[in-house]
């Protein structure tokens, strides 16, 4: 297999607070490859944004990358110093926000921002980077890019800010965009076209995107792998189509449950009883078993890491463990 | 915008109405104005003529026509004290104290947003905690009690700046006396602009520092950041800018209370400003000056708000509305 563009090798987040230190990502380890979509999904609290902020380098403090590693493209880019680190988020890295109406500086105008962001990554004159800005606007799908360029954000809506937001994501021709719930603001209706501009120019850039988002609907029409969090911890990772089919973590086989289908006549829906713990709380062995309905003895003790599964797949669960060793 | 200007032109003509009307009431409640001109041989129906021929048996309304109509061209009327007409006394008396106000209004106003900025982002530092912690005496001590400190350390104990009056002063044009173009004006410009100032600087640091770091943990500095942008552009370009009509509107009220208050300064100091000129008058009830002093004040604070209502626009561009309206 190729080397992927992004490895995150055994990453530990933690938030040291006055009652001790708080583990938010416990040993997370996954891999984007070279234009692959990896949705990261997973209740609120489950670390995802965190995912993304650490990779990034953007975490705010206290918090910090505790241990393990961050390879982009065979470099480690976790511990670069402070200027290094900058100069990769936005000319390597790419990051589109949540909510569109807080994301642009109502300052600035959308030229204004966009050329600056250009010209700090890359070595061309002004009129070169609003050339290309133009270009990048027009490629998002804004209505007469060249003119509705020099007005400020508070004159666009909603869908029109977020395509805004990815233009300047990717003004600098990211290699990885992430991606943190960039439709969760949004109307229902426009949802869809962001998700659609958001894959379409990376695809033809050629760009990765780790798409980050609760939304099972969005993961499945968008991403090519699919990545489970659950209490800072990876449950299952996998190809979109299997892990919706068949999921093998009881924590997605829940999550799954817990969507609509159009096919499906139900009464009620699957529910997951409880909550996910608090990062002060998380309890030992297994996170999810005082909820999981296949609990066992071992899953309250000891802790299960992934493990590798046909077709690609892992998932942190015993159950398989014992499979393994049966079978 | 034009329409936005007339608008609060309009409603400052307003205001300026209001305090003639308070102006022009003192005169009514401070004394018969009779009494304080004339001596005491006057026969009543001398004073009866007298009161006819200035106009004092008309009807209120006339009166205070007259005496806004007067007061519109500069005409006050002459100082019961000096003997002058009361403009040519705060003109002589103004430059003095515009001066005063300027220097400590730009010296609070750049050392504040640089403080301000710095305390912000260099949190937890000791430099930022000395700052902090100084800057505390700004907030609390009394004006009067900084200007005497200032004197006993700088002028009394050490000797490195006089410690009152304006020094030596030249004119620029007919009327301006400045002290900014002798080396004993400036020195002796120091000692009260900080004591004038302090307060100012102290307030515009704290405001800032608040601001910025409520502007830092906007998702749009997160985004700027996310996007690679340098420290400086961050900081600066991006954070301080959306800092800025805060501290634009509390600037503006402190430039208006530094010329109206320079009263205490100056009378510390013995500035020869109007803030020296109006305290002697009102020892003497001297009510013409006193009116136009009320007047004078209230026509800057009224001056200073459109101004910083025409910033906003100048800074914020979601306040240009009709633009925006034009474009939907």
């Amino acid at each position: 297999m190729a080397e992927p563009l992004l490895s995150v090798r055994d990453l530990v987040v933690e938030f040291p607070t006055r009652r001790g230190v708080l583990r938010a990502l416990d040993k997370v380890s996954f891999d984007i490859a070279e234009g692959e979509v990896l949705g990261m999904v997973g209740e609120s609290g489950a670390g995802k944004s965190l995912t993304g902020a650490a990779i990034i380098g953007l975490l705010e403090p206290p918090g910090r990358v505790a241990s393990g590693e961050i390879w982009l493209r065979g470099e480690r880019i976790d511990n670069l110093p402070r200027e290094k680190m900058r100069r990769i988020r936005g000319r390597r890295i790419g990051m589109v926000f949540q909510d569109p109406l807080t994301s642009l500086n109502p300052l600035y105008t959308v030229a204004q921002q966009l050329i600056e962001t250009i010209r700090t990554h890359m070595d061309v004159s002004d009129s070169e980077a609003r050339k290309r800005a133009v270009a990048l606007l027009d490629r998002v799908g804004i209505p007469a890019a060249a003119r509705r360029i020099d007005d400020y954000p508070h004159h666009f809506s909603g869908g029109m800010r977020q395509r805004v937001v990815i233009a300047l994501a990717l003004a600098a021709e990211p290699e990885l965009v992430i991606a943190d719930e960039p439709t969760t603001a949004l109307d229902v209706s426009v949802q869809a076209q962001i998700i659609d501009v958001l894959k379409e120019i990376c695809a033809e850039r050629g760009a990765s995107v780790m798409l980050i988002t609760h939304d099972m609907g969005v993961i499945a029409e968008t991403a090519d792998r699919v990545a489970v969090l659950y209490a800072g911890r990876l449950a299952e990772i996998g190809p979109v189509r299997d892990v919706i089919q068949a999921a093998e973590h009881p924590y997605t086989s829940g999550l799954m449950g817990s969507i609509p289908t159009l096919t499906q006549t139900a009464d009620r829906l699957t529910q997951i009883p409880g909550s996910m713990p608090r990062l002060n709380a998380i309890p030992q062995g297994c996170p999810f078993n005082p909820r999981c309905p296949h609990v066992f003895d071992r899953c309250r003790v000891e802790r299960p890491e992934l493990i590798a599964r046909p077709a690609g797949r892992q998932v942190a669960c015993w159950l398989y463990d014992k499979e393994a060793q049966n079978v | 915008m034009i329409a936005f200007i007339l608008r609060r032109l309009a409603q400052s003509v307003l205001v300026m109405l209001t305090v003639a009307l308070v102006a022009f009431a003192l005169f009514r409640f401070v004394g018969d104005p009779i009494a304080s001109m004339v001596g005491q041989e006057t026969t009543l129906a001398e004073r009866a003529e007298l009161r006819e021929a200035l106009g004092l048996n008309d009807p209120f309304l006339i009166q205070f026509w007259n005496f806004i109509l007067r007061a519109v061209q500069g005409d006050f009327g002459i100082s019961y004290r000096l003997q002058q007409p009361v403009m040519e006394l705060i003109l002589s008396r103004l430059p003095a104290t515009l001066e005063l106000a300027l220097v400590s209004g730009v010296m609070a106003f750049v050392f504040g947003v640089g403080f301000g900025v710095y305390t912000a982002l260099n949190r937890g530092g000791w430099i930022s905690g000395t700052v902090m912690t100084t800057s505390l005496i700004g907030v609390s001590l009394p004006t009067f009690l900084i200007g005497i400190l200032l004197i006993w350390v700088f002028a009394v104990e050490l000797q490195w700046l006089p410690s009152f009056g304006r020094g030596e002063t030249v004119y620029i044009g007919n009327w301006w006396r400045t002290g900014l173009l002798t080396e004993s004006g400036r020195a002796s410009l120091i000692l009260p602009a900080i004591t004038l100032g302090l307060y100012q600087m102290t307030l515009i640091m704290r405001l800032v520092r608040a601001e910025m770091l409520e502007v830092l943990r906007t998702d749009y500095i997160k985004f700027a950041r996310a996007r690679g942008l340098s420290n400086r552009a961050v900081h600066f370009g991006h954070a301080l800018k959306n800092t800025l009509v805060p501290v634009i509107t509390i600037t503006g009220l402190q430039m208006g209370s530094i010329i109206a208050f320079s009263i205490i300064t100056e009378t510390v100091f013995q500035w020869p400003g109007v803030g020296a000129l109006f305290i002697n008058s009102v020892r003497f009830v001297d009510v013409p000056v006193m009116a136009a002093y009320l007047m004078l004040i209230a026509l800057v604070f009224v001056v200073i708000n459109l101004i910083v209502d025409l910033l906003y626009y100048a800074v914020d561009p979601r306040l240009r509305v009709d633009r925006a309206n034009a474009r939907h």
